[in-house]
């Protein structure tokens, strides 16, 4: 192994948590270094419009994705199983090379609910511990929605978010979300504009007393040049959006927002193909030293650096921190340790409505967020006395594809094949539509990530294992939810509606989605979260670890735009606090 | 797919190697966006031709069953016209039939949980050689040592049916695993983009009303709730532009 020259801070992946702390620390005058696993990606070469819409090669054969035989998962429900590798992706879609997840996103961008960050204690509060899941590990984050609200802007506006807000400062706007946290400002682009499902849909909200509003897109609607001086120019409803880059320079990543300057940037450096096997630690165990990595012709190298910044995704941080011994492990049996606790996921259900061929949803011209949404049984919104469950979804259509090969929805009881199944599936193409929900997801003391004793890498490494299963909270609040979703759906004229609350157990091959959060949470207390409030490791002040490996339990929302809160907030308080006393604990023990 | 990566992706990483072998202190930094103009990545095109994988016997079998699974109706040709088992072929011949790029290390235990998904020690390819050869036996001895592409359509039908519903699964032959996989791959064929060998002059799209890769449809968004009437286009463009009517 050679040593290479020191850096003041080394970031490991270079996706959206990377590419925007790469920024704020180049800005702040640090010399930086990001290593990336996967290959160099940009719009021009990587996503070109004579090549980027192809179902075949990136939807379905997921070439943007990360090789599950570079890395996986081992995954089983219950904790008496074996685990099993996840030999082609299915349930959720890991990211690879620069830009992340971030370049195949769909990009529904939004902000949890401020009770969201009050799990624990706002339940508590106003409905008492009974109202709590067995064996729960619900906790609050430790941070507010009002400390995270300038971050939640500043993300925005770097990406280009396209939507209507409902709440600015505290006054409610028509048309916006009335249930949303208070904003500083409005969104920078207006809404996309609607298909006739979400026509239909809000009509059919609105009559049934629910206040639907746009939902909040990273495909933008027009022209947007962010603070940085990057444009991003306007989507064109190419329906090629999710597991796709964009070939316009449409969809908010960290290729069309930071990349271009930040390439540029003297204090930045990025080793793609470069994958960092270990963080090193001091001898005392108490500060990290720098990485190892392995580059791509094989070779390891130790990249010393003063600090060092996880952001490899949920799921990669949590299994180098356990490599790596950072933090302790958390141990199901007796519930000590942090590293691996809270892994939680996403709860979705679907209400399917074939309608007469009267109706042209023409759903292949779609976005990946364009989509009304309906707010009133998300998190805390609706009253929960009685319910039996904690936490909500929320409540939406979309027209995001309608590629061939995986979006032919045919009535159950059709024939898979023959001239019936053709007749179907010609029939019902263009006159489905569907009603989704995107629900909470609670943590328990039995849903973890650990290492598996059996399964290894290709450098011989144990696999992350992952052992989780939807239960029953999850299973009543999306029977709820659902059940609120069927008369919309009714009102909106489906002939045949067939309705799918999530239920367990949990499977590995329907995709569901790429939310995968906690593992290495964050919290006000060392002895039950592994960061502080800042992403800051509480044993090891000069680690921050970024993404939704730090969500206590996930809400009913995707998560990146708290992640890029959270990434802002965790910058601010490295540039501007840790960086006069380095390696000082930001949050005191 | 993956073939076709040129230097330009490694490049960074290239450059941290030189570092390391002339041993020199301070780490070169890479400015600017590493692009090189007209560098694209196409997809590895079906071409017209041999099969590259199947035998004669294997490949007339697969004929015969893609054009059961979508026949050829008053809605359009059916799988075999549109090219499905020329896609299949094509696929088998590369990186998916080798299970490319998935996690293919045992052990692999004999009960995976129905939710732990593929647990296969055998590849696509290897799965199609040895489930074809166990469909020709198991046809030979039902039906008076015949083969499956001399079997009636109903005969057929009736045959794909009682795979598809497991019954005629025994000990050496997964009948249900290999209709599956037959079936995903022929609708695969059927309605990916027509430059891997299938969906034969976008058969399989016109089937849907799908207009392809056109990319920009503000047009279409500006006027919700009308039936789109332009014909599809592919990454090959339309036969009647300048392919000589492939596409
Ligand atoms: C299909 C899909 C749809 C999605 N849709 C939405 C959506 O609509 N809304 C939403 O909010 N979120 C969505 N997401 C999730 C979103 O993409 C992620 O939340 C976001 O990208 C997370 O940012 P990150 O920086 O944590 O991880 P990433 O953006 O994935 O970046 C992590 C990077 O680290 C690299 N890396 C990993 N391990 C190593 C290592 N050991 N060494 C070096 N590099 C490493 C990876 O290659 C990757 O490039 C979606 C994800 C997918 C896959
Ligand atoms: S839908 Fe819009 S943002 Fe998404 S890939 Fe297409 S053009 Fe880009």
């Amino acid at each position: 192994m050679r040593r290479l020259p020191r850096k003041d801070a080394v970031i490991i992946g270079l996706g959206w948590t990377g590419a925007i702390m790469g920024w704020e620390l180049c800005q702040a005058g640090l010399q930086v270094v990001a290593l990336e696993r996967g290959p160099w990606r940009d719009t021009a070469s990587d996503f070109n419009i004579g090549t980027a819409p192809d179902e075949l090669r990136y939807g379905i054969r997921g070439e943007l994705f990360l090789n599950n035989s570079q890395d996986t998962v081992t995954a089983r429900n219950t904790v008496d199983q074996l685990a099993l590798p996840i030999r082609k992706w299915g349930s959720f879609l890991p990211g690879n090379g620069v830009g992340g997840a971030g370049v195949h996103w769909n990009g529904h961008t939004w902000r949890f609910l401020p009770s969201d960050f009050l799990m624990r204690s706002h339940y508590l509060q106003k409905y008492g511990e009974g109202v709590f899941p067995e064996n729960h590990t619900i906790q609050d984050w430790g941070v507010t929605y009002d400390e995270l609200e300038p971050y939640y802007d500043k993300f925005e506006y770097l990406a280009g978010i396209s939507g209507q807000a409902g709440n600015v400062k505290g006054e409610i706007l028509p048309g916006g979300n009335p249930f949303e946290g208070w904003r500083e400002r409005a969104y920078p682009t207006p809404p996309l504009k609607m298909q006739h499902a979400q026509n239909l849909f809000s009509r059919a909200a609105t009559e049934l007393g629910f206040k639907p509003f746009p939902m909040p897109s990273g495909n933008i609607s027009q022209a947007y040049t962010n603070p940085l001086g990057v444009t991003l120019a306007p989507c064109t409803y190419c329906g090629f959006c999710e597991r796709f880059g964009c070939a316009n320079y449409s969809k908010s990543s960290p290729q069309t927002t930071v990349l271009p300057v930040l390439m540029r940037h003297p204090g930045f450096e990025a080793r793609v193909q470069c994958e960092v096997v270990r963080v090193l630690k001091s001898a005392d165990g108490k500060t990290a030293t720098g990485v190892v990595y392995i580059d791509a012709q094989g070779e390891e190298w130790e990249q010393p650096a003063d600090l060092v910044i996880m952001a490899a995704y949920q799921l990669w941080n949590v299994r180098l921190m356990l490599y790596s011994g950072i933090g302790r492990p958390y141990d199901p049996s007796t519930g000590e340790g942090v590293v691996g606790k809270n892994y939680a996921y996403q709860a979705n259900s679907a209400v399917n409505g074939f309608f007469d061929s009267s109706h042209a949803f023409n759903h292949w011209a779609g976005a990946g967020s364009l989509g009304i949404t309906a707010d009133e049984y998300n998190g805390d919104n609706f009253d929960h006395s009685g319910l039996n469950f904690v936490g909500g979804a929320n409540i939406n259509c979309t027209s995001f594809h309608a590629r061939p090969i995986s979006a032919r929805p045919i009535p159950p009881g059709t024939p898979r094949w023959g001239s019936a199944w053709k007749k179907a599936t010609r029939e019902n193409y263009g006159s489905f539509a569907n009603v989704g929900s995107q629900g909470c997801n609670m943590s328990y003391r039995d849903n973890y990530l650990d290492l598996d004793p059996t399964y290894k890498d290709r450098l011989g490494r144990p696999l992350l294992r992952m052992t989780f299963d939807f239960k029953a909270n999850e299973e009543r609040m999306s029977a709820y939810v659902t059940d609120k979703m069927v008369p919309i759906m009714r009102a909106m004229g489906a002939k045949q509606i067939v309705a799918n609350p999530k239920k367990g157990p949990w499977n590995v091959v329907p995709y569901q989605t790429t939310h995968n959060t906690g593992g290495a949470i964050m919290g006000d207390n060392p002895r039950t979260s592994a960061v502080n409030k800042y992403l800051q490791v509480w044993d090891m002040p000069n680690v921050f670890v970024l993404g939704a490996s730090a969500f206590p339990q996930n809400a009913g929302y995707n998560p990146t735009g708290t992640v890029g809160a959270l990434t802002y907030h965790a910058a601010e308080a490295i540039t501007k606090q840790y960086l006069k006393n380095p390696g000082q604990p930001l949050v005191q023990a | 797919m993956t073939d076709a990566r040129t230097s330009r992706r490694t490049l960074l990483a290239a450059t941290t190697a030189l570092i390391g072998l002339s041993g020199t202190a301070s780490a070169r930094t890479v400015h600017g966006l590493p692009w090189t103009s007209n560098e694209v990545y196409p997809p590895a095109e079906a071409r017209p031709g041999p099969w590259l994988f199947f035998t004669a016997d294997e490949a007339a079998a697969v004929e015969a069953i893609v054009d059961r699974l979508i026949p050829a109706d008053e809605l359009g040709p059916g799988g075999k016209d549109a090219g499905c088992a020329v896609f299949i072929d094509r696929q088998l011949a590369g990186p998916y039939g080798r299970c490319e790029g998935m996690y293919m290390q045992g052990p692999f235990p004999p009960n995976p949980l129905p939710t732990q998904g593929f647990q296969s020690s055998v590849a696509f390819a290897s799965a199609y050689r040895q489930g074809l050869a166990a469909l020709a036996a198991h046809v030979g001895r039902s039906f008076g040592g015949r083969k499956v592409q001399q079997l009636s359509g109903e005969e057929l039908d009736r045959l794909l049916t009682s795979m598809e519903k497991r019954e005629t699964n025994t000990p050496e032959f997964n009948a249900s695993g290999l209709f599956d996989l037959i079936h995903n791959n022929t609708m695969e064929g059927f309605f990916a983009d027509p430059i891997y060998g299938g969906n034969r002059d976008m058969a399989g799209w016109k089937l849907l009303g799908f207009p392809g890769t056109r990319y920009d449809y503000r047009d279409v968004i500006a006027r919700p709730n009308r039936r789109y009437e332009l014909p599809p286009v592919s990454l090959l463009g339309r036969p009647d532009w300048n392919r000589g009517g492939r596409g």
